[in-house]
């Protein structure tokens, strides 16, 4: 923290206090620019460039529009500063444009001149900054250029981001593809032994099997609550124990106050089938699955356990790094998912053993910025309680 | 030990066992695959607005309304219908906002609403002052609550229900809170009203003997003078908006799936405190013809324990002592076991959490027991230090507090969007140091007389108006730095879930 009086003890010369002053405008801007360039974004971070430039107006735009104007002018020089935009965003270069190009009738306007610079990231194009002056000087040009560069590393930054985030919206994707051959394969055999035997039960498991896969495949909303990943759970372990019949004992101990616990979407179903296809396929007679939920304050704690065949810790510590090579595919995807919705502290905690069963730990807090349920539109699911 | 104090102890050692036999082993409520699919149903209004009221019927409720109607009189009436009226303020503003919030805590409501850490903090020390608060006079009341009952030294009482309230939660006694702290409603419900039932069919056979006539004072709805007038409105302003900031009552709101349900709940928290606090006077009124022994030693604050002796004589006496005080002895277990929890979680998640940030994947456990220690711990020096504070009257100096920070805090986040976090932060300060002023001065027993009495005791009149109006003027002043999401946000609290928004 500082505070004035130190602020005025340690900081030295008049060009030293103008770098600090500089850096601390520019890290005032750059969160919003970190979230790439929009109306909302060019809005909050122009503030802090205009100070940083010290010019009487500045401009940020798109290719084509003007997405923010701060200071003064910006009523009636949008237009042009929409025309000068293509000039510069088409050769890619810093331009200037005089009092020609600025045509202005009113007296005391400082908009007389302007320095146009791209902003370029990965050669392309995104936008522009300009800088309104009554002269233009080459330092402020200079100025200017710096500006645009260090404005188009911030959004390339924010491209990154956005590739990082999509790139876990295709982990997801495949996850809710993953689901998929083996399982639905197995449940519709289940099923089909049930049409003649117990048609009812078999009416019943297809409409869970329905239900399951709608949840499981639906394309919006990154969080989802507890409840309705647990729900989507039971549907899953009512069609397994389908199949498996007696060899598969499953204990839910829930506490009802985590189950509005909001949750990434699809992070506890890959631990639960995990368990049941790792833990109980290979190990001989009944298979034994633990599915609890804690609360704990101001966490909730869930656990997913099996009494299977167990795993080598290092290979759980390799599938967790990212090791896409391995078995559990599924477990790192939550893992990567779950530190980056709730922090590092959050991620999967996994004790197992060969021969020693499984267990899988996560901690998840009741409440975080930002995270909240995207309701499931138009489900209306049964065994609610409303 | 004498034998008038079996009955006592009997009600207290089995409240404390099943207390914790509860919190130790939890009820192990599991499901096998046949009927698993009552794993993921969430809690519904009825059970939740049972556990609402169990952690909310405090000793305060439980004790202090008779004793104070005793001696006080009418006026004396504010305290229940404002803790019960203090929900309907709650229903109307606040509830279905705040569940769609995502908050769990009342820090975290403020950080959603203004993404500021400031603001964050500034809650944080707020709810745990709040909760210290209120937990005193629990302490407090449980101390002569085992005097009276089994002749205990004052000081066990505090000593025990810390130690119990400590070892719950630190164990993991959060374990079926829920169901724990709904089944606390019922027994209080039960240990009040069916004494009350008996002592009235007593009374009627008794001829229905009137109390002594003491004039028109006892009877008044307000307090004599203009002292008296302000002192009346100050408490129901404190009361009826302080509910909203109480740290326990709010956390418990999480548990609703959705706003509708949060709204739900509060109705039915309404009908079962209204159908709990209709009791208390009428141990009040019975005091009045029975009680004179009682209010001539000073006992009023255990009128509630002591009537039953004092009206019929025998086992039946002996069997309703017992009830009476396992109700009390529960409501104590369970106000403070809520506010511990409440005030830990908010201590781990802000302070010992930090500081732990070293130790891995136990620092969870490590964070919340130490935060456990800290939160029990201080109220219960306090406690044992500060002698004699009255029970309903400290917890009214909470309910201003609560009232003049939170109350503006929550009623501006939620429907005024012009809110900033420096507004906010200078209304809280202001509010805060106000109330909370007054409240230290009170508990640290320096009183004044006449009008600085009255607005140190019942500071929320004007602190509550003082925190509103600094928190709009700052917000005007610094309205360039209101949050970006605000309006976004507000549109999120104010439509209904099943509503599909088109933009996010």
């Amino acid at each position: 923290m500082w505070t004035p009086w130190r602020r005025r003890g340690h900081l030295g010369t008049e060009a030293d206090r103008a770098a600090f002053r500089a850096l601390h405008q520019a890290s005032l801007a750059s969160p919003a620019l970190r979230e790439g360039l929009t109306t909302e974004s060019a809005e909050r971070a122009i503030r802090h460039l205009r100070a940083l430039l010290g010019t009487p107006a500045l401009a940020l735009t798109d290719t084509a529009t003007v997405l923010a104007w701060d200071g003064m002018g910006g009523g009636h020089h949008a237009d042009q500063a929409a025309i000068l935009t293509h000039v510069a965003v088409e050769r890619s270069s810093t331009r200037t444009a005089e009092r020609g190009h600025l045509h202005c009738d009113r007296a005391g306007c400082p908009v007389r001149a302007a320095v146009i610079s791209p902003l370029v990231v990965e050669g392309r194009a995104l936008g522009t900054v300009q800088a309104f002056a009554p002269t233009i000087s080459a330092g402020l040009v200079r100025a200017t250029e710096e500006v645009a560069q260090w404005v188009s590393g911030q959004l390339e930054l924010a491209e990154l981001d956005a590739h990082r985030n999509r790139l876990i919206e295709a982990e997801v994707r495949a996850l809710r593809a993953q689901i998929s051959p083996h399982f639905i394969y197995n449940s519709l055999g289940a099923i089909a032994s049930f049409v003649r035997t117990d048609p009812d039960r078999a009416r019943q498991l297809l409409l869970e099997f329905a239900d399951f896969t709608r949840y499981s495949f639906r394309r919006h909303g990154e969080y989802t609550t507890l409840a309705e990943e647990l729900r989507s759970i039971e549907r899953y372990l009512l069609l397994e124990q389908a199949r498996f019949g007696d060899r598969l004992q499953v204990t839910l101990n829930i506490a009802p106050e985590v189950l509005t616990v909001v949750v990434p979407f699809l992070c506890i179903q890959p631990l639960v089938e995990n368990a049941v296809r790792h833990g109980l396929e290979r190990a001989e007679g009944t298979g034994h699955l633990r599915i609890v939920a804690h609360d704990r304050g101001p966490d909730a704690v869930l656990e997913v356990e099996d009494d299977g065949v167990g795993e080598d810790p290092e290979r759980v510590r390799r599938a967790l790094a990212g090791d896409a090579g391995l078995d559990s595919v599924g477990l790192g995807n939550v893992d990567a998912r779950l530190r980056a919705t709730f922090g590092d502290e959050h991620g999967l905690v996994v004790e197992t053993a060969p021969g020693a069963g499984t267990k899988v730990i996560v901690r998840v807090p009741k409440f975080a910025p930002g995270v909240s349920a995207d309701p499931l539109p138009g489900i209306e699911t049964r065994g609610t309680e409303r | 030990m004498q034998t008038a104090h079996v009955p006592g102890l009997i009600a207290v050692v089995g409240v404390t066992l099943v207390t914790l036999a509860i919190g130790i082993w939890g009820l192990r409520i599991s499901r096998t695959t046949s009927d698993f699919f009552v794993a993921s149903r969430t809690v519904g209004p009825r059970l939740n607005a049972s556990a609402i009221g169990g952690e909310y019927l405090s000793a305060a409720s439980f004790l202090g309304i008779a004793g104070l109607l005793l001696v006080g009189g009418a006026d004396m009436l504010w305290y229940p219908v404002g803790w019960t009226a203090g929900y309907l303020v709650l229903l109307v503003l606040v509830a279905a906002p705040l569940r769609r919030s995502g908050a769990y805590t009342l820090p975290d409501f403020a950080q959603a609403r203004l993404s500021s850490k400031a603001v964050r903090t500034a809650c944080s020390v707020l709810v745990v002052g709040i909760g210290w608060l209120y937990l005193i006079p629990q302490f407090e009341g449980a101390g002569f609550t085992l005097r009276a009952a089994i002749g205990a030294p004052e000081w066990a009482g505090p000593v025990i229900v810390a130690a119990v309230v400590l070892a719950n939660v630190s164990s993991g006694g959060m374990r079926s809170v829920t169901f724990v702290q709904a089944f606390q409603y019922w027994l209080k419900l039960t240990a009040i009203l069916f004494p009350a039932a008996v002592l009235v069919v007593v009374w009627l056979g008794d001829g229905r003997p009137a109390g002594p006539i003491s004039g028109d004072d006892w009877s008044m709805p307000v307090a004599s003078g203009a002292t008296g007038l302000y002192a009346t409105y100050s408490l129901i302003l404190a009361l009826f908006l302080g509910t909203m900031g109480l740290p326990h009552v709010v956390v418990r709101f999480y548990t609703n799936p959705d706003g509708r349900g949060a709204r739900r709940t509060t109705v039915a928290v309404l009908a079962l405190l209204g159908l709990f606090y209709l009791w208390p006077p009428v141990y009040a009124a019975l005091g009045r013809v029975y009680g004179d022994r009682i209010l001539a030693e000073g006992r009023h604050n255990v009128l509630v324990l002591e009537l039953p002796r004092a009206m019929i004589d025998g086992i039946g006496a002996e069997l309703l002592t017992g009830l009476v005080t396992a109700g009390a002895f529960a409501a104590f277990l369970s106000t403070s076991s809520g506010l511990a929890i409440a005030v830990s979680g908010v201590i781990s998640q802000d302070v010992t959490g930090r500081w732990l940030r070293g130790y891995g994947e136990r620092r969870g456990v490590a964070a919340f027991r130490l935060a456990a220690v800290v939160s029990v711990g201080v109220p219960l020096v306090v406690s044992l230090v500060a002698q004699n504070i009255g029970v309903a009257e400290s917890v009214g100096l909470a309910f201003a507090v609560a009232a003049s920070t939170f109350g503006p805090l929550l009623v501006l986040g939620i429907w005024w969007r012009g809110l900033t976090a420096a507004g906010a932060l200078a209304g809280l300060a202001a509010g805060g140091v106000g109330a909370g002023g007054a409240a230290i001065l009170s508990i640290a027993g320096i009183s004044a007389t006449g009008w600085g009495g009255a607005l140190l005791g019942q500071p929320a009149a004007w602190s509550v108006p003082l925190a509103v109006v600094v928190m709009v003027v700052v917000s005007r002043l610094t309205a360039h730095r209101a949050p970006a999401h605000a309006r976004q946000f507000l549109v999120r609290l104010h439509t209904p879930e099943w509503l599909d928004l088109p933009t996010r």
